[in-house]
């Protein structure tokens, strides 16, 4: 547009007509504004730094770990005595003893918990929710060092009562302690998941002649599913990395028993067990620590990982 | 121009630019890549009630939010194009939206008072912005200005929410006047409103043109016919026509505009 | 083939009873979780009652159970607690607003905010790791409360970050809309009517991540946490012991009366948790009332 139509648009606001004659220029910089962003810039840097720690930690003495130890005797070997003569630095015994305390605790917490999702976000009347609410968060909420004593004071002796040949540290026991413990977890993001589908499905369903239980299970719960399904895999990454309830409760003896009736260690509770003790820092033995830290870092990151990815999936469709 | 196709009025515009506050010079604003505005010029004057209008998604709404840079805040909003105010176009390099939006206020759609004391909602603006007058006396005068002080004068430390919508909204505005800024812009100020309070905005619309360069959106037609001195007529994102607010209601240029305003459409 | 009516009615009614059934038994399952915190409850008071008296509250830790008592251990998880409030709150709210306010959805962002969702899930015991290399070791600071304290911060920093975020996201735009327009700077903006207004979520997210600091263990074993102290730290540079530590050395001993103790701790660590979400639930209630 040219810019005779406008002969006086410099005078339109020249300060005699202006009320305010001030620019609107900047002034300069706000020092102080500058100040405070770069405080919360620097802040939230801390996080990232808290992982590149983390990272760089655990893989550099990994590598150190692996100038002494070959990764194949590491990552396939069968017996792990790192701490005594002659010591042997197979990891698989502690990864077995994870595994079976992690699969008994999902075999409790992922029926149960769906369960109670499914009475949550299905049956309950607003009344039962709030009951029911505080007390999964209360559970949530207890010390896992409760949850330890709660197995060898409790668990452990009516375990033993029914199955007289039961050692006294046992696998079981942790399992079970370490399902109740992830359970609450399961039910409140499963009850998030269900409550998420659209209550128009189940109406659909219901004017078709479907029963609440063929509503629930052929229509909610798929519709859910990916919901339900990244609360699965949070709750195996925690029962993964869980660690006072385990070693209070299932002992501190790496083996590759069958058997959940036996003493066992968790990749977390032999970390516990070097800490307790008077390892010297530097030597192999104290390597192993970070080799173990590592691989159970490197476990529950994929596993929430993938719990994440399906969790944005599931949000795109319903949220 | 397509929008001034008589020639009279485009000398009419020439003459009232003298009394322009702000100048939008062929303004185009688009959101991430869709442009929600086409190449928009015209002048606000000094001490009128200017008013935008067409129908919703025609694009009022993002250009009266670009004219004291709320825009800002939307992710992915582009202007091109100038508004030149007090010297300077808006979007300069040089130039701080923030003392932009010191002296060009705003009124939003929905009732937005603080969550805090009728007087703090008053006072903030300017004690933040420096003010180092009495803050009783801007309390007073700019709720007297905004019409509500006779209701508020015993309850000036109670919460603001307590108050009812309309109420909230004339806050609303005296907050803005305590700015005392030179462009007030008002976003639909009443379409949360029930017609009383509508009306009582109305008059006290009429009350601030003595003082103030008022730029308001509305969609109802019926208010921009009763209290603006000029109106702007748009239509996805196009300006149809600009013109005193008689002439577009009685003589449109445009057969879009007389469609419009006489509720063929939209 | 058609049902006759016949067979249609007891075919109905065969999935009735399936749905009843069904229903039933997941109300069950979800009522049994409610027993289970009873029978926790229970069986903790039961065993640590007997224990929980003046004596066991202000006595240090012994070799003999009725001379023993959890005095070092509360102090120390209280100077923890302290220490670790006044490192994460400020830390983790400034993240938080940092990615609400300031940083935009730009790609820096989105980095910062898949890093902190990925570091709540990094096991605890990760974490102890991390302190005891980083801070005991590295800096130097001993198996001090300092240590532990920095150690826990990390540990519930990507906690307070979350549930302050969510937080500030319910503040009303129009609330921000109003001071942008009135001519005020981002931090004006955000110091006066945001973090007001977003406050009692925070406080509530914040509260309920330190009551998980105070009930973590396995950090503090990393970072050495003694378990038997018996002295009182009296600043942040001197080695201490915490409640869960305590209860953990008492639970893991053989004698019998060791774990009455422990329960009695428990009792105590519960109640100091308990303490911690009624100011919780107190405080956002009653600045919620102040807001309407």
């Amino acid at each position: 547009m040219a810019q005779e139509e406008y002969p006086d648009a410099a005078g339109a606001s020249q300060p005699a007509e202006s009320p305010a004659a001030r620019s609107i220029k900047k002034s300069g910089v706000l020092w102080g504004e500058l100040a405070i962003k770069s405080w919360l810039a620097s802040c939230s840097f801390i996080s990232i730094v808290t992982t590149a720690a983390i990272v760089i930690l655990l893989l550099s003495e990994t590598l150190n770990f692996f100038e002494n130890v070959s990764p194949g005797e590491f990552f396939f070997g069968t017996t792990w005595t790192p701490l005594f003569e002659p010591s042997s630095f197979g990891v698989l015994p502690l990864v077995w003893g994870t595994l079976i305390v992690t699969i008994g605790a999902a075999l409790i917490a992922i029926p149960t918990g769906l369960a109670s999702a499914i009475y949550l976000s299905e049956y309950a009347s607003d009344r039962m929710r709030s009951t029911i609410k505080p007390v999964l968060e209360l559970l949530a909420g207890i010390p896992t060092v409760v949850y330890g004593y709660f197995a060898l004071t409790f668990v452990t002796p009516v375990l033993r009562n029914v199955f007289p040949d039961i050692q006294v540290f046992n696998a079981l026991s942790a399992a079970i302690v370490v399902g109740i413990m992830v359970l609450p977890m399961v039910a409140t993001m499963s009850d998030n998941a269900l409550r998420a589908v659209p209550i128009s499905l189940r109406q659909g369903a219901y004017a078709l002649g479907a029963t609440s239980y063929e509503v629930t299970t052929r229509v909610v719960v798929p519709a859910g599913l990916s919901g339900v399904m990244a609360s699965f895999l949070l709750a195996i990454s925690r029962a993964i990395g869980e660690t006072m309830a385990v070693t209070l409760a299932a002992g501190q003896t790496p083996n590759m028993s069958l058997s959940m009736f036996e003493s066992i260690q968790t990749m977390t509770s032999y970390i516990v067990q070097v800490s307790l003790g008077d390892t010297p820092s530097g030597g192999v033995a104290y390597q192993t620590l970070f080799a173990v830290a590592t691989l159970l870092f490197a476990i529950t990151l994929v596993i929430n990982i993938i719990s994440q990815m399906i969790l944005n999936r599931f949000r795109e469709v319903y949220e | 121009m397509s929008q001034f196709p008589d020639s009279t009025l485009a000398e009419q515009n020439l003459q009232m630019s003298k009394k322009s506050v702000l100048e939008l010079r062929n303004v185009n604003i688009f959101y991430s890549d869709n442009q929600a505005v086409n190449d928009v010029s015209f002048n606000i004057r000094r001490n009128k009630i200017t008013a935008i209008i067409g129908p919703s998604g025609c694009g009022k709404s993002t250009l009266l939010r670009s004219l004291n840079r709320m825009n800002d805040f939307v992710d992915g909003a582009r202007v091109e194009g100038e508004l030149i105010f007090s010297n300077e176009n808006l979007y300069g390099k040089e130039v701080d939206p923030v003392e932009v939006r010191r002296r060009i206020g705003m009124v939003f759609q929905k009732p937005n008072p603080f969550p805090k004391s009728i007087y703090n909602n008053i006072s903030w603006g300017p004690l933040i912005n420096g003010y180092n007058g009495s803050t009783d006396e801007l309390v007073e005068r700019s709720l007297k200005q905004a019409a509500l002080w006779e209701e508020v004068k015993d309850r000036l430390h109670e919460s603001a929410l307590n108050l009812s919508g309309g109420q909230q909204q004339r806050l609303c505005i005296a907050r803005a006047l305590a700015m005392e800024p030179e462009v007030l812009l008002m976003d639909e100020p009443c379409s949360a409103l029930d017609p009383i309070s509508t009306a009582r905005i109305e008059d006290l619309l009429f009350e601030l043109k003595s003082s103030y360069t008022i730029v308001i959106v509305t969609h109802n037609m019926q208010q921009a016919a009763r209290i603006s001195d000029y109106t702007a007529f748009m239509e996805m994102g196009d300006l149809i026509e600009f013109n005193v607010t008689k002439k577009i209601f009685t003589r449109p240029a445009m057969k879009r505009t007389e469609e419009y305003v006489t509720g063929r459409f939209g | 083939m058609p049902l006759t009516t016949e067979q249609e009615s007891r075919h109905l009614e065969k999935r009735h009873r399936k749905a009843r059934f069904f229903a039933i038994f997941c109300a069950a399952i979800t009522w049994s979780s409610v027993l289970l915190l009873a029978v926790l409850l229970y069986q903790v008071s039961i065993e640590g009652f007997r224990w929980l008296d003046w004596q066991f509250i202000s006595s240090f830790p012994s070799r003999f159970p009725e001379r023993a008592g959890i005095k070092s251990a509360l102090v120390g998880t209280i100077w923890l607690i302290s220490l670790v409030a006044l490192i994460s709150i400020p830390v983790g709210v400034s993240t938080a607003l940092y990615l609400e306010e300031f940083a935009g959805k730009g790609k820096i962002s989105k980095i910062i905010e898949v890093n902190v969702a990925n570091l709540a899930g990094v096991p605890s015991i990760v974490y102890g790791i991390l302190g005891l290399a980083i801070f005991v070791r590295f800096f130097a600071l001993e198996r001090s409360l300092i240590s532990g304290a920095l150690t826990m911060s990390l540990l519930i920093l990507p906690v307070i970050i979350i549930a302050s975020r969510e937080a500030i996201k319910t503040v009303p735009q129009g609330i921000r809309n109003a001071a942008y327009s009135l001519g005020a700077t981002k931090w004006q903006t955000t110091w006066a009517h945001v973090l007001p207004a977003s406050f009692p979520g925070i406080m509530t997210g914040v509260i309920l991540a330190l009551s998980r600091s105070i009930g973590e263990t396995a950090p503090l074993i990393m970072i050495g946490a003694m378990t038997f102290v018996a002295f009182l730290p009296e600043g942040p540079m001197d080695s201490f012991t915490a409640m869960p530590i305590q209860i953990y050395n008492w639970v893991s001993r053989p004698q019998e009366e060791f774990h009455e103790l422990a329960a009695a701790g428990i009792i105590v660590l519960l109640a100091v948790l308990l303490a911690m979400n009624a100011t919780a639930i107190f405080i956002r209630n009653r600045t919620e009332r102040r807001m309407k």
